[in-house]
């Protein structure tokens, strides 16, 4: 971490959202993080790897200071959701990763890119040497409706500080959307309770679904039969960070049902405060 | 050889598209369905003629692919 003064303008940082066949949330992801002032993109995977595309589209990693996995049903969900993606990010990509996650840089992972950072064992991420694990730790399993889950839910934050991506929200509850069939948190059923434990003991907890009382709630405000509610975790680091609603979709105060009664006057919606911390991180590294 | 390879839910974990089905085929009048679970099936084609050799390299396909350990487990069903 450098000090204030050595702050980076913001229009030099560029942030990277990755895409494949089949992810369709990069437009609204890439629109945000524009609106606040970087340079950001979607970048197809190929892009980092790939000898068969033109030389000015080739792009490298290194060459970014954030990277955002977005929403949408990448390769079709085929075998599992996020799982092939993950296959391919750990075939071609996988030390560059590592890497730029154990140097700090932030990295994001929005409903189908939370089962993406999940499937890469990017999260929970326990071992901040390894930050990709061998096999996976946790999954996001089929929903307990058995369908596809599509509305808004009401997530209080409760994290104390280790997410840089919430480190401003402070105990709130926001309104994001959720549009997934596959979001239940599921740990091994025989160490369901040390998951737990050890992930609130790490700070890593994010988000939790609630109720309009701003209490845990089963079905429908849990969308999915998460576990512990759980909606959205980070890494030991707290620069990984994988959630299933979409703060994207709550960018702006015209995104959130409400609008315009009681928002009307702000610009930005709840989902404003991931991407503007994500990019102040950025400017203090 | 070709080998069936068959991703089936961990005992315990719930299947809710297992669960789902056993309720529609009930709603249908199959009343003795006792119960529904689901499993995938991926026919592998494999370039190796030593079985034992060709049943490690599709154990390495599930565990970095087919099958995520945390509730799946798999059963290679060899075809020829």
């Amino acid at each position: 971490m450098g000090d204030m003064s050595d702050n980076v303008n913001v229009e030099d940082i560029k942030i990277a959202v990755l895409r494949i066949e089949g992810t369709n949330c990069e437009d609204e992801t890439v629109r945000a993080l524009r609106n606040l002032g970087v340079f950001a993109e979607a970048v197809h995977l190929k892009q980092f790897y790939s000898d068969m595309i033109k030389e000015k589209e080739k792009r490298n990693m290194k060459d970014y200071s954030g990277i955002v996995f977005p929403g949408g049903f990448s390769a079709g969900d085929y075998v599992r959701a996020g799982a092939i993606f993950s296959a391919r990010v750990k075939s071609v990509l996988r030390e560059d990763l590592e890497e730029f996650i154990r140097q700090g840089y932030p990295v994001l992972g929005i409903c189908n890119g939370f089962q993406i950072l999940v499937e890469l064992g990017a999260l929970p991420g326990f071992d901040e040497d390894k930050p990709l694990a061998e096999t996976p730790e946790m999954v996001l399993a089929i929903n307990n409706s058995n369908r596809f889950e599509c509305r808004q839910s009401l997530l209080k934050h409760e994290n104390r500080g280790k997410c840089i991506f919430t480190k401003d929200l402070g105990v709130k509850v926001v309104m994001y959307p959720v549009a997934h069939a596959e979001g239940k948190v599921t740990f091994p059923s025989t160490a369901e309770g040390v998951y737990i434990d050890r992930l609130v003991e790490n700070d890593q907890i994010v988000f939790r679904y609630v109720d309009d009382k701003g209490s845990y709630a089963g079905y429908p405000w849990n969308p999915n039969g998460s576990v512990y509610n759980i909606a959205g975790i980070c890494n030991i680091k707290g620069n990984v960070f994988g959630l299933m609603p979409h703060p994207e979709r709550a960018f702006f105060s015209w995104n959130h049902l409400d609008y315009p009664n009681k928002t009307a006057l702000d610009e930005y919606g709840d989902g404003k405060i991931i991407f503007q911390s994500m990019i102040d991180y950025i400017r203090r590294l | 050889m070709i080998a069936d390879v068959y991703i089936e839910l961990k005992e315990g974990v719930t299947d809710p598209e297992g669960e789902a089905t056993k309720k529609a085929l009930k709603l249908l009048g199959f009343n003795n369905v006792k119960s529904v679970s689901t499993r995938k099936v991926f026919r592998i084609e494999i370039d190796e003629n030593d079985k034992e050799k060709a049943e490690e390299e599709i154990r390495q396909m599930c565990e970095k692919l087919l099958a995520n350990p945390v509730i799946q487990k798999y059963r290679i069903n060899w075809i020829s």
